[in-house]
């Protein structure tokens, strides 16, 4: 394989982060601020873009930053996983970002000028170059770092009405990812540096043969325990505490950036550390499919349960992320080819769904399903694309969710898995159950509270357009998947 | 005159330090520039040495020329240089941080007193690190004793002379002690220099008298270094002296004295005799350290004036220190001797920012920072880094030290060793988050009425300075590990 060294993939991380230095450097201006992001996020998205054809070409870019210590360097490398990561956050980042100034305007327009939004925009840049750097790390030391950052760097996020329920879901928040991961990951890459005197990734994974089987496994399990951004239960209960937070922050952090950085580092542990030989010699991979099937059917029993729209939000993204593991956890073709799409189709799905809830919020400040009655006939375009995310949730077709749950199917039936197919079947059912009430209610109830007819239109400009855009790419993904497939096929076909 | 330097490095803090008080008379501001003199040079110096120790190896100076064991010996090697240029630098950083810390809160016509003692401490440490014979040792650790006691009591709450008298009481047992333990060597040996030492002990390891001189050398020592649990006076002392003292002590006061039990350890007694005869001893002292470790951290958690949290902070790295030395072995020690470069680093500028905070409002309370992180921005980042570096998150020092004595820990095979220093990491995010919740996400509510008062940039820019070191030493670990790697090589022969 051709790797060439090239600094695009730091410009790319880079761009975001000097930005940072802007906005904070001429406070209290609008404008400025804005343009400064939405300008960001397209060159941003256009570097990432420069490099693609490069790596469909199956090759690779490499910048080595600096060695910290003997076998820990900062060094990044742009692969096909990483780029598929890398592309869906910086597309959806652009989106993003004329909704976050939609969203940030209209709902805290009192203090829009003020300092308290601009380090708002602040640590989102920062949050999505560590996303960003999270895709390119080229071994675990690098990204453990970005990962840490985007911890540290999503708290204020979280915290940032400052009331006391806003402060008490990221404190849960900080406790959950933080604490797990010093407590588990760290130790895990600690292990892993001790037996192999390396943290590279490598596509035939680097563990196989340096330590004991006991080590092997336990690091597993310390690696998987450690990844609570995947929140694989019962490491999850801080992506519903995170709700509080904006909804810019709930839709591309809490359904993009960060939980995909979690699912993404578990598909590098997997594929990359351990290696698929190493685990299927260990038979680990089952353990952790059965794992993820279970909290597949747990979240989205909770999830039907959940009155509050961004909470039932939640839990299905728990769900879906759980998707992601078990296709991974597979270890065979199709199912990894699954496991690599839904990263990115669940991503455009849910960004939509949160994008739909959070325009419900800025215009009615209605949080709760139970208040939605008649909703879509208000907000059409708002609650179509809403439909057509829950129908990506649901996988039926033309919905792209499709896709993946089809790739994922075909891979537990090659690996022998009937129960599987079971579970994801269910999934599909219960998914359903929580997502269809929701569109019936919007569109078929009147929408009638205290017997007056609730007066209410379509979000500000911005935000219905990042919806629209969002939820078309959700169908256009089912048509047109090549470029996402053809990365995922050569993953698979590195393994 | 290069020749001279090793000794230079001591005379000239000593001379200034008799100079400051008289200069004072004339004019305040006289005492606290020789002050700053004497720091700089000394740093200045330390560079020096560093640089000729790595280029040329370790440098001997014989005092007065007498040739040792017969003449006092002073030593410049990979560690000592090390220690020095950390000691050095730091103290050099508090000075220009106190002028105005000290100004603000100690009375005007203490200042030439106070820079005199400050500079014999200084002194009394840099004469621990650069000696080479166990009762000039004694006689350094002393000067630096007393004149911390009375540094301590000069603090500007009533209960600072009661700490500094705790600290007067514990410390002297301490010190009586390791005087007791040199006294049983001379009897055992006749000889004070401590590599004539090394190479006379081996063979006497069954005697009772040398068995005695290292056991009460161990409990001097921990009483100096503040191990768990003769741990007592080091809370209330870092609490209650003045902001700079606070942060010079913090920083290199314990830190010198776990370098002079190092030294005893490794270059008098011998790593071998820890391996083959005395085997249970280091076992010993892991489980003090990994109880120190724990439990330092625990009650750390208690705290709610901030000062006293970061004093039993200290308590817990200490418990680092002493782990990463009895591992004996290099990776190990190695990562004793940089969690010594990089706690001094990481508590310097915890305990500085502190002082920032405390300057003209007296803060002390965990809860009086509310909202703090937008009035004084800059102190509390510098709060923040060393917070995180404390807890040890990548790219900050305090994650270089804990990763070496993880590694450590593995080489001899104690797996169970790492729980406890991820534990006590876990424990040290919980102390040091409620501090930044604080700082950053709570509004403040008695504060925002009242104007802060600006922080002086000289306080202010070393503060930042320090902090941002914690970083740069962080990302370019390899350059402290690479004197670490070199002084524990020659620490273990």
């Amino acid at each position: 394989m051709d790797v060439v060294t090239s600094v695009k993939p730091l410009y790319a991380i880079l761009i975001s982060l000097v930005t940072v230095v802007l906005v904070l450097a001429f406070p209290k201006k609008p404008a400025f601020r804005d343009n400064c992001t939405v300008v960001s996020a397209i060159v941003t998205f256009a570097i990432i873009l420069s490099m693609l054809p490069w790596i469909r070409q199956g090759g690779m870019l490499e910048y080595d930053l600096v060695t910290v210590l003997p076998g820990l360097e900062i060094a990044l490398r742009v692969d096909a996983l990483g780029m598929v990561f890398a592309l869906t956050a910086s597309f959806l980042w652009l989106i993003t970002s004329f909704y976050t100034i939609g969203y940030m305007s209209s709902h805290y327009a009192e203090d829009y000028a003020g300092r308290s939004v601009d380090r708002f925009f602040a640590f989102f840049l920062i949050a999505m170059a560590s996303a960003i750097g999270t895709a390119f790390a080229s071994n675990l030391f690098t990204l453990y770092i970005f990962y840490e950052i985007l911890t540290l760097c999503t708290y204020p996020l979280v915290a940032y009405d400052k009331t006391e329920e806003a402060l008490y879901g990221a404190r849960k928040y900080l406790i959950h990812l933080l604490g797990t991961s010093l407590l588990f990951f760290l130790p895990a890459i600690f292990l892993t540096y001790y037996y192999t005197g390396t943290l590279d990734f490598s596509t035939s994974g680097i563990l196989a043969g340096t330590a004991p089987d006991a080590v092997l496994i336990i690091t597993f399990i310390l690696f998987i325990a450690g990844i609570a951004k995947a929140a694989l239960m019962p490491f999850h209960a801080w992506l519903p505490a995170a709700m509080v937070a904006p909804t810019p922050v709930s839709a591309l952090l809490h359904a993009v950036a960060v939980v995909k950085a979690g699912v993404f580092t578990v598909i590098r542990v997997v594929l990359f550390i351990f290696g698929v030989d190493l685990l299927k010699g260990l038979s680990l991979g089952y353990y952790l499919a059965y794992f993820a099937a279970f909290t597949i059917i747990v979240a989205s029993l909770i999830a039907l349960r959940q009155d509050n729209l961004k909470r039932r939000l939640a839990y299905s993204t728990v769900s879906q992320l759980s998707y992601t593991i078990l296709g991974v956890a597979l270890l065979t073709p199709s199912a990894v080819t699954g496991s690599v799409l839904h990263l990115v189709i669940h991503a455009f799905g849910k960004i939509t769904l949160f994008f739909a809830a959070g325009a419900i919020y800025v215009v009615s400040g209605k949080t709760e399903i139970s208040q939605m009655n008649g909703i879509g006939k208000k907000m059409p375009i708002t609650m179509a694309a809403f439909t057509i995310g829950a129908l990506s949730m649901i996988s039926i077709p033309p919905a792209a969710g499709f896709l993946s749950k089809w790739y994922l199917t075909m891979g537990a039936v090659e690996a022998d898995q009937l129960a599987l197919v079971a579970v994801l079947a269910l999934s599909s059912l219960l998914n359903a159950a929580y997502f269809l009430p929701i569109v019936y209610r919007a569109f078929l109830k009147p929408a009638v509270e205290n017997g007056e007819e609730v007066k209410i239109k379509e979000a500000p400009a911005f935000m219905v357009g990042a919806l629209m855009i969002t939820s078309i790419a959700v169908l256009c993904l089912f048509f047109a998947p090549s470029v996402f497939l053809d990365l995922a096929r050569m993953i698979v076909a590195a393994m | 005159m290069i020749e001279h330097f090793p000794v230079l490095v001591i005379v000239i803090p000593l001379v200034l330090a008799l100079i400051a008080p008289v200069a004072g008379r004339f004019n305040r501001i006289y005492s606290w520039a020789i002050a700053f003199l004497a720091t700089l040079f000394s740093f200045m110096v330390a560079v020096i040495l560093l640089q000729q120790v790595m280029s040329s190896g370790t440098i001997s100076y014989w005092m007065g020329g007498w040739e040792p064991p017969w003449g006092i010996e002073y030593v410049i090697d990979y560690l000592s240089a090390f220690v020095l240029l950390i000691v050095s630098f730091l103290a050099f950083a508090v000075t220009i941080f106190a002028r105005k810390s000290v100004a603000e809160e100690i009375d005007e016509e203490k200042h030439p007193a106070f820079y005199g003692v400050y500079l014999l401490f200084i002194t009394g440490l840099m004469g621990m690190i650069v000696t080479g014979d166990v009762f000039n040792l004694y006689v350094f650790l002393e000067i630096s004793s007393l004149t911390g006691y009375a540094l301590v009591a000069m603090g500007r709450r009533r209960r600072a002379p009661l700490a500094g008298f705790r600290y007067l009481v514990i410390g002297t047992v301490g010190a009586t002690f390791i005087l007791l333990g040199i006294g049983y060597l001379y009897i055992a040996t006749g000889t004070l220099n401590m590599a004539d030492l090394g190479l006379r002990l081996p063979g006497l390891f069954n005697s009772r008298l040398v068995i005695t001189a290292f056991a009460f050398f161990a409990i001097g020592f921990s009483i100096k270094i503040a191990l768990f649990p003769l741990h007592t006076w080091l809370p209330d002392a870092y609490t209650y002296a003045p902001s700079s003292v606070s942060a010079l002590m913090a920083s290199t006061g314990t830190k010198v004295g776990a370098y002079s039990f190092i030294r005893i350890i490794f270059t008098v007694f011998g790593v071998k005799v820890f391996l083959n005869q005395w085997v249970s001893v280091p076992y010993f002292f892991l489980i003090i350290a990994s109880v120190a470790m724990l439990v330092g951290s625990i009650l750390a958690i208690a705290q709610t004036n901030i000062k006293k949290m970061l004093a039993y902070s200290s308590v817990s790295q200490i418990g680092y220190i002493i782990l990463g030395v009895f591992l004996m072995n290099p990776i190990g020690l190695q990562g004793g001797l940089l969690h010594i470069f990089n706690h001094a680093l990481m508590k310097c500028a915890l305990f500085m920012s502190v002082g920032c905070i405390a300057y003209k409002t007296g803060i002390s309370n965990i809860n009086d920072l509310k909202g703090l992180g937008f009035k004084k921005p800059y102190a509390m980042a510098a709060f923040t880094v060393g917070a995180l570096s404390m807890i040890g998150i990548p790219l900050t020092v305090g994650f270089v030290s804990k990763w070496y004595l993880a590694l450590g820990s593995l080489e001899n095979g104690m797996w169970y060793l790492i729980p406890v220093i991820v534990i006590s990491s876990i424990l040290m995010l919980a102390y040091f988050w409620r501090v930044i919740d604080n700082i950053y996400f709570k509004a403040g509510e008695q504060i925002d009425v009242v104007k802060m008062p600006a922080t002086p940039a000289s306080m202010v820019i070393p503060t930042v300075i320090v902090a941002a070191l914690c970083l740069v030493f962080g990302t370019l670990a390899f350059i402290p590990v690479g004197i670490t790697e070199k002084a524990a090589l020659l620490l273990l022969g």
